[in-house]
């Protein structure tokens, strides 16, 4: 049964093969045996998840079932859910219940999806190895002494450890497709402001987008019906005709132009990820496709302006964490500012304090001009270099990370090689393009190599169907951890 | 460019982040090492570029000047470290 796929698992619900009430137990059974040495999820809350349970199987006894009904999906826990503990990987959030849902929770509640936990993951989505939780270090499951890649650690974790059905992530930087990548997963950042950010925990709000992972494009194209949709509450949700992702899945990919940037094949790519790459875009122009060089020249500026852009949002954005409405607040203090200074100090990990920091530094007097609107100046040249490259191609391909997952605490003193782990992804975000990641194969040391695929704007159909063409030619996407 | 400790200090004052001495040193060496990589960015002449804020160019969505919020005021406290008679608690500020 964990081998299904959702829409696998949703005919085996409806042919009443199973219950959502005994699909749901089967997960927490397996998380409360696996989850120790993983750390994948953070909060469990068995009685809520198999009471949605119980209103699934009464919606299929009803026949007013959904796709995605009774089928149990974690949920990264920057998604605030109404009586869940919410506390994106940070202690500044460690005894916050959300009073409310998150669009994406909504969504998913009215489809009838059991929420069966919340995965851990980088505090306040930041990170690429998913070290920085309060919560400690998630596993990767092909290798327990390896990252699973962050943010979206736990969640990619929980999806390849075969923990839950699916879930969710979020990308700012590349962290749903960077975790998919070195887990072995498929992720997908869709086009921003086509999933609503309410109710996800803001970290750079320019760049934030919420998107599914799973084991396949195929399931990823369902859960992605799910959770796109205008959302008023959000200022920058998209206001588009409904869509059906699944659509476009079975055509032939005929004529279909894939551009090969000649930056992400450059010095630093591991030979074994390259070798993985080269492999899956032979595949294609198997299946049909023809290949086409391009170049985004300005790639390697992404990981610069990234670094002044987010961090100057993430210092606004967490400056409402102070202690006073919500969250942590230290126990001793002289004064107001006291108490801000220290509850912040307290309740902040290193590197969300680097990058406040960072942050508050590139937005000061004097400072501005020179790096917050020099890197706005030079993301739109970024954009400008993928706006460029779509007039010679329908989907541009690459690996999603320049190495396999590493060993944990590997590059923990240093930061900036740590932020060089997503050199690839970055660029998308500041275009606001939607961007995935599939499993293509296995480097030198038996981990999974992540495929890239980057769509032009609004072409998620398209992208899924290139990625489950394939998923249906090859068999990496159902490749499992051993033992697992 | 280069910070100094003076520099950091002044930082996570703005921050609202208490640091302390040693902590400083720590955090000079990393966010000076930040700030070489993001200096690569400096040398980019772009010069008549219209800097990009958002990654979709969308004009701000408004909406009918009615209210559409409901009071929640105790249900939000009910999460807060210390409220009194519907009031948020902090150390005084005005003697």
């Amino acid at each position: 049964m964990f081998e299904s796929s959702l829409k696998q698992l949703g005919d085996a619900l409806r042919a009443k093969k199973i219950s959502s009430v005994e699909l749901t137990q089967l997960y927490l059974d397996r998380i409360a045996k696996l989850n120790p040495e993983l750390n994948a999820y953070v909060t469990l809350n068995p009685e809520t998840s198999l009471t949605q349970a119980r209103e699934a199987d009464a919606r299929f006894a009803a026949g007013t079932a959904e796709a995605l009904t009774g089928i149990p999906i974690a949920q990264k826990d920057i998604f605030c859910a109404k009586g869940w503990l919410t506390t994106c990987g940070s202690k500044m959030l460690h005894n916050f219940v959300s009073p409310y849902d998150a669009h994406v929770i909504s969504q998913f509640n009215n489809a009838g999806a059991i929420n069966l936990g919340k995965t851990n993951m980088d505090e306040f989505a930041m990170g690429s190895s998913n070290e920085t939780s309060h919560y400690g270090s998630v596993k990767n499951p092909w290798d327990t002494s390896r990252v699973p890649g962050g943010s979206s650690g736990g969640t990619a974790a929980a999806v390849a450890a075969r923990l839950c059905a699916a879930a969710t992530g979020t990308d700012t930087g590349g962290s749903i497709r960077q975790p998919a990548a070195l887990c072995g997963i498929s992720g997908l950042k869709p086009t921003y402001g086509t999933v609503s950010r309410y109710g996800m925990i803001a970290f750079a709000s320019s760049l934030d987008q919420a998107g599914p992972m799973g084991r396949s494009a195929e399931d990823l194209a369902l859960l992605l019906n799910s959770m796109v949709g205008f959302d008023e509450r959000d200022s920058t949700s998209l206001k588009r005709d409904k869509e059906d992702y699944s659509r476009d899945l079975g055509k032939p990919l005929n004529g279909l132009r894939i551009g090969l940037p000649k930056e992400f094949f450059a010095e630093g790519l591991g030979n074994d990820v390259a070798q993985a790459v080269d492999a899956a875009i032979t595949e294609y122009k198997k299946l049909g496709a023809t290949v086409v060089d391009i170049s985004l020249p300005n790639t390697r500026l992404s990981i610069p302006v990234y670094y002044v852009l987010a961090p100057a949002e993430a210092s606004s954005n967490l400056s409402r964490f102070d202690g006073v409405r919500y969250g942590y607040r230290a126990p001793e203090y002289t004064d107001l500012a006291d108490m801000y200074e220290k509850s912040r100090a307290q309740g902040f990990g290193a590197e969300v304090k680097r990058r406040i920091m960072i942050g508050t530094y590139v937005l000061s007097h004097g400072y501005y001009d020179a790096y917050y609107l020099q890197a706005q100046k030079i993301r739109r040249l970024i954009a400008q270099d993928f706006t460029e490259a779509f007039k010679l191609c329908d989907v541009i391909m690459g690996p999603t990370s320049p190495s396999t997952a590493f060993k944990l605490g590997e590059k923990g003193d240093d930061p900036v090689q740590m932020y060089l782990s997503d050199i690839y992804t970055i660029a998308v975000n500041l275009a606001g393009l939607p961007g995935m990641s599939i499993p293509c194969g296995f480097g030198d040391n038996a981990m999974p190599v992540g495929l890239q695929i980057i769509g032009n704007y609004f072409d998620e159909a398209r992208m899924l169907n290139v990625a489950h063409q394939y998923q249906l030619a090859t068999d990496w996407h159902s490749r499992a951890p051993q033992g697992i | 460019m280069s910070l100094t400790t003076d520099d950091v200090k002044k930082v996570a004052r703005l921050a609202r982040l208490a640091i302390s001495d040693s902590e400083v040193q720590a955090a000079q060496v990393q966010l000076n090492g930040i700030f070489e990589l993001i200096a690569e960015m400096q040398a980019v002449d772009t010069t008549g570029i219209e800097p990009m804020s958002h990654a979709q160019d969308v004009t701000q969505r408004l909406r009918e000047d009615n209210v559409t919020e409901t009071n929640q005021r105790e249900l939000f406290q009910s999460i807060a470290p210390q409220v009194e008679a519907g009031l948020y608690l902090v150390p005084q500020v005005i003697e």
